[in-house]
């Protein structure tokens, strides 16, 4: 009888206190589901002005226009000299041409400022591409000037006051004619990836950038994965157990704690004072990136080794493999994809690194698209801070432009290492 | 105060030697650290004979063993001293490279441990890094015979290509059985082979130790006593370090001279 009491009071004891349990766990539930959801908004909120920013900056606006290339062209043994042929009067001709009842000095400069002034070098190549085109009459599209670009997006306010617009009044009657008649249309911006950088947001690109970016990552990779590897297993698998190689497993861990400017620092101090490195290379800033990134590779890919079992070790030892074997055959092999989804995400994070080559020079503004290691280029994170300083409406659009793409490659990147983690996961 | 109790200066009872003896090891003992885990322990083991070592959890035996081929080389922290010798050599010497040993001295262990590779690569393996075969024929005809030694090739020869992880856990074992006595070793130590295994799968294995005791000499760990009576023609009984008994099989189950050993084979302690 009291056995049952006592039994049936611990039940009673365990109800009371399970609504208070479950109040707990709830409330730690909604803790949990509050925190992810901010989380979630600031992504959203993120991508949203990002990706709405940035989307118009993928087309550009081009004026069609009939050019005459009767005139003004000087031919010099079947080549066309492009010093002494006028190629703006060219333009200019074409859009008096456009608009004849523009006919005071004042007016027609505006007007000839509706055209990009890299419309000249549109000219000079299409005549390179077809040289049969002198003589005649060809209609032609050209990039408008950056004003008209975000007139025509819808940027520019028209009902402000002439004096606080960028365009005037004589100028947006003649674009709203040209969109009217459809001799203005929107085409994608190809400039954008196949330009470098340039004072005129409509002519800038940021193609050397991003191949100054992928040169250094390239160094990055060359240089910090063999070395990254060849340090972890050194130090899981050879090196004595002892106060040293404690104080540099200590190091490395601090290392990748270390602020990135410190390693531009470095890189300032040594690549370039030191082993006099052309500065604002992509090879000084790999160097620096591929320090910033050998002790996340080395702690990768120690944790990839430490994750192979030893009873794979035992087995290869025991049949009379030597350690180096059983490093060759068994745990490098077993432990590679770890390290290469380490190296990744150790890249990834290079990509967008951008303090460590503010101090090797690496801010410049630099138009000539780097063909070798050696030659002066920026990166994607500089040229997104470049633009993002620069005064021009249609530089913001662009910069947002540039974190859309490079936000492209890193998440290309991470997905990357996500799928070569998930297809390489072995269970033992 | 008991012969229980007074472990400290127990004497090996028994016949720790043998004639002829193929391994013999003299004082050997075993400290990881502060832990002495081996005390003083000699025992001689003869060729083509299976002795198993039993004792509790933690009494050294698998310690014991892994010092035959030289596998607390891998522990940093683990000291040997006294000597063991192979065939007359002096496995510790300097001149003689654990390669060689390991070779010389096959291990089984507690968990089959295939490596992640197709089960012909796991058997090729060891005559691979040795180069115990002049080309792929002579090395398919190693694989071959191994598996059909561990009692596997029936079960498998029509799917040499497939990990050695999908195999089952007793096919496992057999498997890496059989890749042990691919390096066609002369000593084969096997560390609780059977641990991990169903009784079928154990059944099975032990048929193997029977037959492959006409060729090697086995060392093998149990825990299992009936394993160890059914198996060995020697026991060794391990206690808390030291080599409390070793006789002939019958003899220490039939008629064990010392009171531990006789705790342990009764079922009192371990």
């Amino acid at each position: 009888m009291s056995k049952k009491n006592l039994s049936l009071s611990t039940q009673q004891k365990v109800r009371k206190s399970l609504s208070s349990r479950y109040k707990k766990e709830t409330l730690f539930q909604y803790f949990g589901l509050s925190s992810l959801s901010v989380g979630i908004i600031f992504l959203v909120i993120f991508f949203y002005s990002v990706l709405s920013q940035g989307f118009s900056a993928f087309t550009q606006t081009y004026i069609s226009l009939k050019v005459d290339f009767s005139d003004n062209l000087v031919v010099k043994n079947n080549k066309i000299d492009s010093i002494d042929s006028n190629f703006d009067a060219i333009i200019r001709s074409a859009l008096r041409e456009r608009f004849p009842e523009v006919n005071n000095r004042r007016d027609r400069r505006e007007l000839y400022k509706l055209i990009s002034i890299g419309a000249v070098y549109q000219l000079i190549d299409h005549l390179d591409m077809s040289p049969g085109d002198v003589g005649s009459r060809e209609i032609l599209s050209f990039p408008t000037s950056s004003d008209v670009d975000m007139y025509v997006k819808g940027n520019i306010d028209r009902k402000l006051d002439e004096s606080k617009r960028t365009i005037s009044n004589n100028q947006m009657m003649w674009i709203d004619e040209l969109v009217e008649k459809g001799e203005i249309k929107m085409k994608f911006n190809s400039a954008l990836f196949s330009n470098g950088d340039s004072r005129e947001p409509e002519l800038a690109g940021i193609y050397s950038a991003l191949k100054g970016s992928f040169l250094m990552l390239f160094i990055t990779l060359i240089v910090s994965f063999p070395v990254g590897i060849a340090a972890a297993i050194y130090l899981e698998e050879f090196a004595p157990k002892n106060k040293i190689s404690d104080l540099i497993e200590v190091n490395i861990n601090n290392l990748a704690a270390v602020p990135s400017i410190v390693f531009g620092l470095l890189g300032l101090a040594v690549f370039i004072n030191w082993f006099g490195i052309p500065r604002s290379s992509p090879l000084v800033g790999g160097l620096v990136l591929s320090l910033l990134t050998l002790p996340v590779i080395i702690i990768s890919s120690r944790a990839a080794i430490t994750a192979i079992p030893p009873s794979i070790k035992e087995a290869a030892l025991g049949v009379g493999a030597s350690h180096m074997q059983v490093v060759a055959h068994h745990i490098l092999p077993l432990a590679f994809p770890g390290m290469l989804t380490g190296a990744i995400i150790g890249m990834s994070r290079a990509l967008g690194e951008s303090a460590p080559l503010l101090m090797i020079g690496m801010v410049a503004f630099i138009v000539d698209i780097p063909s070798v290691i050696t030659d002066p280029s920026s990166a994607l994170p500089v040229q997104i801070y470049l633009w993002a300083d620069s005064p021009e409406r249609a530089f913001a659009e662009r910069t947002s432009a540039a974190i859309i793409i490079l936000l492209g490659f890193l998440l290309t990147m991470n997905l990357l290492a996500i799928y070569l983690r998930k297809k390489f996961e072995r269970k033992w | 105060m008991t012969a229980r109790d007074n472990i400290e200066d127990i004497e090996t009872i028994g016949n720790p030697n043998v004639e002829n003896p193929f391994i013999s090891a003299k004082n050997v003992n075993v400290h990881y650290g502060d832990n002495h885990a081996i005390k003083d322990v000699s025992l001689q083991i003869a060729k083509n004979q299976v002795i198993a070592l039993i004792g509790p959890s933690g009494c050294g035996k698998s310690t014991f063993i892994r010092c035959i081929n030289r596998m607390n080389d891998t522990i940093d922290i683990a000291k040997i001293t006294g000597k063991i010798s192979l065939d007359g050599e002096d496995i510790y010497s300097k001149e003689l490279d654990p390669v060689i040993l390991r070779a010389r001295v096959g291990m089984v262990f507690q968990k089959p441990n295939p490596f992640p590779k197709s089960i012909y690569d796991n058997v090729a393996y060891g005559p691979k890094i040795h180069g115990l075969a002049k080309d792929r024929n002579e090395l398919d005809e190693i694989v071959a015979n191994s598996l059909q030694k561990a009692g596997l090739y029936e079960e498998v020869s029509d799917r040499l290509d497939e990990s050695g992880l999908s195999l089952s856990g007793g096919q496992q074992q057999r498997l890496c059985i059989a890749r042990t006595i691919a390096v066609n070793p002369e000593v084969i130590l096997m560390d609780e082979p059977c641990s991990a295994l169903d009784p079928i799968a154990t059944a099975r294995i032990e048929n193997l130790i029977d037959e492959l005791s006409e060729k090697f000499s086995i060392v093998i760990v149990t825990h299992s006593m009936q394993q160890a009576a059914r198996v060995s023609q020697r026991v060794a009984y391990f206690h808390l370090g030291r080599l409390v008994e070793v006789d002939d099989t019958e003899k220490v189950f039939t008629n064990p001279s010392h009171i531990l050993t006789q705790d342990y084979i009764t079922g009192r302690i371990g």
